[in-house]
């Protein structure tokens, strides 16, 4: 009878194994720019997603068939994101579509998988605002990274605030929550002081004696961080010329990853810090295999992991749970299988999606080391749900998404009681 | 009799009992609770008077210092990631290799790594290191505390140096100044502090602002009134520096772009992708400085400099030669051609070296900074703008003095007369665009050191060094140097007030008008050359 049932066991695994290659392949949309400005954050994105579904097929592909990548490139263009995004769900007919980073690639693509319903995995930090039927958001909201790092601050006894952004919609849109909550907070209106430069600003002498200068009046002052992309190592750099260590001021970023940092020596910047869902430092079994098999893949022990690899991890393995939950590709299917998918993540957790299609994450204070890594300070004890409305602007605050059946709605107003939002 | 001996020996019992705990105790309390326990063990490990404790507290401050999980020992860990030796912190017996996850980390973060320093600050006052005599003044004047007034007071009359005598008095000042001494003391300790760097005053005496005594009070908004003068007198000097070094930044972009564009007429698009290259370039030899001599990488760069300018001169060589010679005469299909060859240049770049940013290290001669006056001067700026001034102006000596300066100035001012002449004008274009090519190499060999090197660098610099070029005047080196630096200063003198964005493009709109009224920038070419 036991060796009935092994001989079955092994023909099944034995099926699963040979013959997922027999079917129609799924195919599998990744649109990150690999050329361009955008290309230094993206192109590694692309290549964590390779690795997954080379996993994947190793493991014997999804629903018996093999998966197959679809890579077009971007080239960090707003209207082509548009362009190829129709082109990866109409033309390659991909089963749903993984990609982009900043905000405006994200909201050029909406209308096409709106139209042509699909799916789309987000795996970066933004600003909130927004959920989408056909989004998944795995990247953090802002009360995933933004407040609970200025909650950190504030529990380290930092009286003063200078935030610090590029001016963009990710920053002001996020500067502007933090403002309201750090009046709400008891910080005064002269105690905070947003600055914004233009994209890849690289003079930065007079905004950093500018900090200097509101940082020396005896309280404790910090920095917080929205400067995207390639403008952040003059800055890091003028920090360090200038002698401001991060126990003087520290400076909290939320778009200075693992990935940001290879890029400086990051002797003087010790000690400055991050907010993260991830990090690569962070000790679990699981962010070691997930760390040796990325190094296995690219071929060099050099290359990082940062947060947006994880959250394309936790997305794909989500869809891959939902498409099996549901036993098809099939959008609609997937979408309503996906709210309430829960996988691991690399920290030790369970993520699992909310009905508002935003996921369930820790939030981490790392601080940069020696080695261009950082070092988790502090973390929040449970996992927090993305909050695709902030509560603290006056306009989202009565807004709530839930994209389960009855309600089925982005933008619901609990104050109204209808959906479509606060107009 | 009895009863007050008992008292007296429990009097002189009590306080050692209250320290009693040795050192080894309070380490092995260090990795339980939240920072603030450890804070306060910080504290109480630097009053045990322990020899060894500033070793521990030293290690602490690194982050070296973490339990194993199998016995609890507290050990020092230092290596790099998997390759850590562990060393126990109090007997200092080595344990060899750690295995990964067998050790737990002791965490500290800003506030507890202040708290650290201060305590370690009054361990190391009398250090015979004097460097680490000054950090200890300087972290005892950060976070004063009246404990402090006694090793500092000793520290003081022990002190040889004077500048660090200087850096001990205003701690000590400091620190007076939060206790209860005498009026007479106080008012001293604030004429102490009022010489100091005016954020040192402001740091040190703002939370004294609304001191119980009116006298004090008054002392000190007097002594902030006159730092803050102070400060706004040198902020002046500081945005006039700031503005150098921003212009010699721009010098160094537009001054390759004045000999393509400038002389030779030709619209380069791929000017800043030939500043990228000479940062790659920079990059490249100190890869091989630190595989074959990491010890002469501080002499990288300026092995990069000849290198930068004859590796991207060629590179220039071969784009005049190889396309831009078949489209003189026709600007339009020049600027097209260019910025497809800065494309390529991006691309090649991006899959040779990978799409991330590259570490440039910084050698320690150009690190750091200095202070005049009431501002901050950072070497590695100083250097540029020494850089810049000696690349345009052997730039002017090699165009005025050399034989290649004149036949450049010859075939540029009348082609068929030059070439008729004998000269080789083919053979000058190209070393021309050599040449302007070679020195946006030595641009990004000092851009390098401020700037990412990433193969987006050229980008950010094409623009503004068309701007710069245009605006002192095409053709007119003079001209290419004004203009730099007066741009550099109008714009760090607009920022302070209307911010970087709205500073760039107020800048913008007054070159257009600018243009506008005098279409051939700041200082026109005249005479023959300007018809030609």
């Amino acid at each position: 009878m036991k060796k009935l049932l092994l001989s079955t066991a092994l023909c099944a695994s034995f099926a699963t194994g040979a013959f997922a290659q027999e079917g129609e392949p799924i195919r599998v949309g990744i649109l990150h720019s690999l050329s361009g400005t955008m290309a230094i954050s993206e192109t590694t994105l692309r290549d964590a997603m390779l690795m997954l579904i080379e996993q994947q097929n190793e493991a014997g592909g999804l629903l018996g068939r093999p998966l197959e990548a679809v890579v077009v490139d971007p080239a960090s263009d707003w209207p082509r994101f548009a362009e190829l995004a129709r082109e990866l769900i109409a033309g390659d007919g991909v089963a749903a579509v993984f990609g982009c980073w900043t905000s405006v690639s994200r909201k050029s693509v909406l209308p096409v998988f709106e139209e042509l319903n699909s799916i789309l995995f987000y795996p970066v930090q933004y600003e909130g605002q927004e959920s989408q039927r056909n989004v998944f958001y795995t990247g953090a909201a802002p009360n995933q990274q933004a407040i609970p790092a200025v909650d950190y601050l504030l529990a380290e006894g930092v009286e003063r605030f200078y935030l610090a952004g590029t001016d963009y919609v990710y920053p002001r849109t996020t500067n502007q929550i933090l403002e309201a909550y750090l009046l709400a907070q008891g910080v005064a209106q002269e105690d905070i002081i947003v600055n914004y430069t233009p994209f890849g600003h690289s003079d930065w002498q007079t905004i950093v004696a500018e900090i200097a200068a509101f940082g020396s009046t005896g309280r404790q002052a910090a920095v917080v961080s929205t400067i995207n992309g390639d403008a952040n190592v003059p800055f890091y750099n003028e920090l360090a010329a200038q002698g401001i260590s991060a126990e003087d001021i520290p400076v909290i970023a939320f778009s200075v990853g693992e990935e940001e940092l290879a890029g400086i020596d990051t002797a003087p910047l010790v000690g400055h810090l991050a907010a993260w869902n991830y990090f690569m430092s962070v000790d679990t079994p699981e962010n070691d295999a997930f760390i040796d098999a990325w190094h296995t893949y690219i071929g060099s022990d050099e290359r990082v992991t940062n947060d947006p690899m994880e959250a394309h991890y936790i997305g794909f393995n989500m869809w891959v749970d939902a498409v099996e939950a549901a036993g098809t590709t099939d959008a609609d299917a997937v979408i309503d299988a996906l709210v309430g998918v829960a996988v691991p993540n690399l920290t030790g957790g369970l993520s699992s999606m909310g009905a508002n299609h935003h996921i369930t994450k820790p939030v981490l204070i790392g601080e940069i080391q020696d080695d261009g890594q950082f070092e988790v300070v502090w973390e929040t004890s449970g996992l927090v749900l993305g909050d695709e409305w902030s509560d603290f602007l006056p306009e989202s605050a009565p807004l709530i998404s839930d994209w389960r059946a009855p309600l089925s709605c982005g933008n619901f107003n609990v104050e109204t009681g209808t959906c479509g939002g606060s107009e | 009799m009895l009863l007050r001996l008992m008292t007296l020996c429990l009097a002189l019992l009590l306080p050692s009992l209250a320290s009693a705990q040795t050192l080894d105790e309070l380490v092995g309390q260090l990795p339980d609770g939240n920072y603030n326990d450890r804070a306060a063990l910080v504290t109480r490990i630097a009053a045990t008077g322990d020899p060894r404790a500033a070793s521990v507290l030293d290690a602490l401050l690194e982050g070296e210092l973490e339990q194993r999980t199998a016995d609890g020992r507290i050990v020092r860990v230092t290596g790099s990631r998997n390759n850590e030796t562990a060393v126990d912190v109090l007997t200092g017996e080595e344990l060899g290799t750690v295995a990964r996850r067998s050790t737990e980390s002791i965490r500290v973060n800003n506030s507890l790594r202040r708290q650290i320093r201060t305590a370690l600050g009054v361990l190391t006052l009398r250090d015979p290191d004097p460097a680490r005599r000054l950090a200890a003044a300087e972290a005892a004047l950060r976070s004063p505390d009246a404990d402090q007034l006694d090793p500092l007071t000793e520290a003081l009359e022990a002190e040889q140096n004077s500048t660090i005598r200087t850096a001990l008095e205003r701690a000590r000042a400091a620190t007076l100044l939060g206790t209860d001494a005498p009026i007479d003391a106080r008012l001293a300790a604030i004429i102490t502090l009022a010489d100091a760097p005016a954020m040192t005053v402001q740091s040190a005496l703002n939370a004294h602002r609304a001191d119980a005594d009116p006298q004090i009070a008054a002392a000190v908004a007097a002594a902030i009134a006159a730092a803050e003068r102070r400060q706004a007198v040198w902020s002046q000097a500081q945005n006039l520096w700031f503005g150098l070094s921003l212009g010699s930044v721009l010098l160094l972009a537009a001054i390759g772009l004045a000999i393509t564009f400038g002389v030779m007429g030709v619209i380069n698009l791929a000017h800043g992708e030939l500043v990228m290259l000479g940062a790659y370039t920079t990059y490249a030899v100190q890869q091989v400085f630190r595989a074959y001599a990491p010890d002469m990488l501080g002499w990288s760069l300026a092995v990069a400099v000849p290198v930068a300018f004859l590796l991207v001169g060629a590179v220039g060589v071969a784009i005049e030669r190889g396309i831009v010679r078949h489209l003189y005469g026709r600007p339009l299909e020049t600027l097209l051609a260019t910025w497809g060859v800065s494309l390529i240049l991006q691309q090649l770049v991006r899959t040779l070296f990978g799409p991330t940013n590259r570490e440039v290290g910084t050698p320690d001669w150009m690190s750091g900074a200095f202070q005049l006056g009431e501002m901050t001067v950072t070497w590695s700026r100083v250097s540029i703008v020494v850089f810049a001034l000696f690349v345009f102006f052997g730039l002017l000596l090699l165009m005025r003095y050399s034989a290649f300066g004149l036949q450049m100035r010859a075939v540029t001012q009348n082609r068929p007369m030059a070439a008729n002449l004998g000269i080789r004008t083919g053979y000058v274009d190209a070393l021309t665009f050599g040449l302007g090519a070679g020195i946006a190499g030595l641009a990004g060999v000092a851009l390098s050191q401020i700037d990412n090197v990433s193969p987006n660098l050229g980008q950010s610099y094409i623009i503004d060094s068309f701007l710069v070029v245009v605006f002192g005047g095409v053709g007119n080196l003079w001209g290419t140097f004004a203009a730099a630096l007066s741009l550099g200063i109008a714009n760090k003198f607009l920022e302070p007030w209307a911010g970087a964005v709205l500073g760039k493009i107020l800048i913008l709109i007054f070159i257009i008008l600018f243009i506008q009224k005098r279409p051939r920038g700041l200082f026109p070419q005249r005479g023959r050359a300007a018809e030609g």
